[in-house]
């Protein structure tokens, strides 16, 4: 046996998980996972071996911060219930699957997502839905930093996030496509602002709408700021009663109020910034 | 209008005596410098110097010369600094440029030279003799055990984890160039290329086109902060993914591939709309510390089946530090790359102002990790910028695992660094999406000029291992006694690990 010189102990596990398979109830088409205590590795590895096998619904109890719930999965018509706090990247890469957390979620929900819906029945961390280009990620209650950053649509994948809560800084920032929406509804502090500073900064696509009211200062230089009117309230009409009936709420007391309506003044915002040599 | 006060940089002369009048010229330049009125009418302030119209002259009666016109000598001022002073006064933009830092700070790689072997220790004839050029890259075991084969010989006991490294033939890889900063036809070109040598080439941030997937298993796919063209699908399919922080021509900025080279098939592939610019922001916004990293590593992992990992960082003044956070974030490869590295389009205060050389990035990243007992963790890819095989071999011989070559790689197929890459005009086809030039690249030859390139410099790292009286390039890796400075300062030496000549 030979043997490499010293080194740094290997990357270990995060301190409570057990690197175990959790145990699994199957009941035809659903599975029941205990995750209690199970390291996120194991857990996905499970969840992934129960998709594959032919599981439509997979209802995990238990779960505690588990990062990276449906990351990369492509699974059209698979459903999987979350109960707990979902973790970090939950629905990374996702297309297809609808994902449903029973709980709070980490940050990082539906990063770089393709496709599929993640519901949220409560509040949710920073940098939802960066890089989003598809697929649906509603969140009943608040949502924190850099929210919908970068979201981007191409052809028939348009991105939508709605929160009944309210954000903080950077909402929208760089948005390049899809739809954000901000309801203010919901939200834990009635003194806090339904959106932070930079609000679409730098924003190239999409719309955000707003429910109520932002001011100027609270937005990115390179957006334009209105009321929308019926035919941007048309639009959103279908997303707000898809979003109602996901959180049985009623979509005409949502509706009741004006929104405001941010969207990019240039699809090309910086075309002048440069001087070719 | 006002008269621009800069004046062209180059003159174009023709010899109409020669001149067969047949308008090739007209046609093969990209960016308009000719008019035809019965004979061709060259507009100087138009020319770059690729020199594509020279080359395909049938009379050979174009030549490209600089316009040297005279000015009051000034040490300070040079022509290129007053240049930028104009043209800057005259739009207020931030001065746009493509390629490396051709800018005369110190070239490490020429002060250094290799070793070889007199008297006491033979050198071997690589043409008669095994050489190894075959790396891996990767993670690989802190120990590892060994069993006997049965025949006498030992064989690895397990895997001892290597299965899941990337193997490269030859320790030299293609660098990371988008399609849509380039032309499919130079992707297509490239990732046949890297089939044919048993290496890598790698999509850049820009998607994997579906004329790719037949040579996904030599693919390695870019994950950058515009997340563009990355679905679940093309995450399984590429040999491994690659987190980019930074590149050498840009540290720490974004990218901008402006609207007019998003054409249909870029935006299919980068999956945004045609025509819109796409935005790269400068730092990934969900990574702001090692951890995040850490975080983004095992997110690709897991969705991707669990493919090695690396993470390109552009070289700056921290960069052992910060290399073993990524070491100890995860990564199974870091890539570093060096102030000289090329680009698509930059800012040129950037490119020419910002970062260090790769020679120096090599030593102490190297050193870094191996007096931290990690560097068996993670591999070094080095680039920006390898111009031979000589260049690759001092990388090795610092700490390298392999090296990129991106520049190198356009010059094979026809740049002739006129540094006009960000125009979309490039009259080689190379970084334009143009169609009637984009076709001038053909795949197949273009696949051959890359695989002669490398087999190339693969031959001369084999004449120089031979030279040193080694058999393996690994046993040259990190090998900085075989290495002396010649005209480095004592604190560079001792920066490099390397001895002067003469000790």
């Amino acid at each position: 046996m030979m043997t490499a010189a010293t080194s740094a102990p290997p990357l270990g596990v995060i301190e409570g998980y057990r690197q175990v398979t959790p145990v699994v109830e199957r009941d035809g088409a659903t599975a029941e996972v205990d995750a209690t205590g199970v390291y996120f590795q194991q857990l996905n590895e499970t969840v992934r071996r129960l998709v594959a096998e032919g599981a439509t619904t997979v209802r995990i109890a238990g779960v505690n911060g588990q990062r990276y719930l449906g990351a990369g999965l492509a699974a059209p018509g698979v459903r999987i219930e979350v109960h707990g706090t979902a973790g970090n990247d939950t629905a990374m890469f996702m297309d297809g699957a609808e994902i449903e957390i029973f709980g709070n979620a980490q940050d990082g929900v539906g990063n770089t997502m393709s496709g599929g819906r993640v519901i949220v029945h409560g509040d949710a961390g920073d940098v939802l839905g960066y890089g989003m280009r598809g697929g649906r990620v509603f969140v009943r209650g608040d949502v924190g930093y850099r929210v919908g950053i970068h979201m981007k649509a191409y052809e028939k994948h348009v991105p939508v996030l709605v929160c009944g809560g309210k954000a903080r800084d950077f909402f929208g920032e760089y948005m390049a496509g899809g739809m954000l929406v901000l309801l203010g509804m919901t939200g834990r502090d009635a003194a806090q602002p339904i959106a932070g500073s930079f609000l679409g900064a730098g924003m190239h696509g999409g719309a955000i709408f707003v429910r109520g009211t932002v001011e100027p200062w609270q937005c990115g230089a390179e957006v334009g700021i209105s009321e929308a009117g019926e035919e941007h309230r048309a639009a959103l009409r279908p997303v707000i009663e898809e979003y109602a009936a996901a959180m049985d709420m009623d979509t005409a007391e949502i509706l009741a109020a004006p929104f405001t309506r941010i969207a990019p003044m240039s699809h090309r915002p910086y075309a002048k910034l440069y001087a070719p040599m | 209008m006002q008269q621009t006060f800069v004046q062209p940089e180059f003159r174009v002369k023709i010899d109409y005596d020669k001149c067969h009048k047949c308008g090739r010229c007209v046609q093969q330049c990209g960016w308009g410098v000719y008019d035809f009125t019965e004979r061709p009418i060259p507009h100087d302030e138009k020319c770059r110097a690729c020199h594509r119209c020279v080359t395909y002259c049938p009379a050979h009666c174009i030549t490209i010369e600089k316009n040297t016109l005279a000015f009051r000598d000034n040490d300070n001022w040079s022509a290129d600094a007053r240049k930028a002073v104009w043209t800057q006064a005259d739009s207020g933009g931030v001065l746009l440029t493509s390629m490396g830092n051709p800018k005369p700070y110190e070239r490490i790689f020429d002060k250094l030279v290799l070793d070889a072997c007199q008297v006491t220790n033979p050198s071997i004839d690589p043409l008669r003799e095994p050489m190894e050029l075959r790396t891996y890259l990767g993670r690989k075991a802190d120990s590892v055990a060994v069993e006997p084969d049965g025949t006498g010989g030992f064989r690895l006991a397990g895997d001892s984890g290597v299965a899941r490294n990337i193997e490269l033939a030859v320790p030299i890889v293609f660098a990371p160039m988008s399609y849509g900063s380039v032309s499919l036809n130079v992707h297509r070109s490239i990732a046949m290329a890297a089939e044919r040598l048993g290496v890598t080439m790698n999509t850049g941030e820009g998607g994997m086109h579906e004329d790719l997937y037949p040579y996904q298993d030599h693919i390695i796919l870019q994950v950058a902060s515009g997340r563009f063209g990355l679905s679940p699908e093309v995450l399984k399919r590429a040999a491994a993914l690659e987190i980019k922080i930074g590149q050498g021509a840009k540290p720490g900025i974004g990218g901008h591939l402006p609207g007019e080279k998003i054409d249909r098939d870029v935006s299919a592939t980068r999956m945004v709309p045609q025509g819109s610019d796409a935005i790269s922001p400068a730092p990934h916004h969900d990574i702001y510390s090692i951890e995040d990293l850490r975080q983004l590593i095992y997110a690709l992992k897991e969705a991707s089946g669990y493919r090695p990992v690396g993470v390109k960082i552009a070289a700056v003044h921290n960069v052992a530090a910060i290399a073993s956070g990524i070491v100890r974030a995860g990564a199974d490869y870091i890539y570093l790359d060096g102030f000289r590295g090329g680009t698509g389009a930059t800012p040129q205060v950037v490119r020419d102002h910002i970062g260090i050389p790769v020679e120096i990035a090599i030593a102490v990243v190297d050193q870094r990790l191996r007096d931290e007992g990690i560097r068996n963790h993670a591999s070094i890819i080095a680039a920006g910028s390898i111009r031979s095989s000589a260049d690759a071999a001092k990388a090795i011989a610092l700490g390298a695992d392999a090296v990129a070559i991106g520049t190198a790689t356009l010059l094979a197929l026809g740049c002739h660094l006129c540094q006009s890459c960000h125009t979309g005009n490039c009259s080689w086809g190379i970084t334009t999406q143009r169609p009637e030039l984009t076709r001038r690249i053909d795949p197949e030859w273009g696949a051959e000029r890359l695989t002669n390139l490398v087999n190339a410099w693969s031959h001369e790292l084999q004449e120089i291992l031979g030279a040193l009286g080694v058999n393996a390039v690994e046993s040259l890796r990190g090998s900085r006694e075989r290495l002396r400075a010649i005209g480095l300062d004592e604190q560079t030496c001792r920066i490099l690990g390397v001895k002067p000549a003469g000790l």
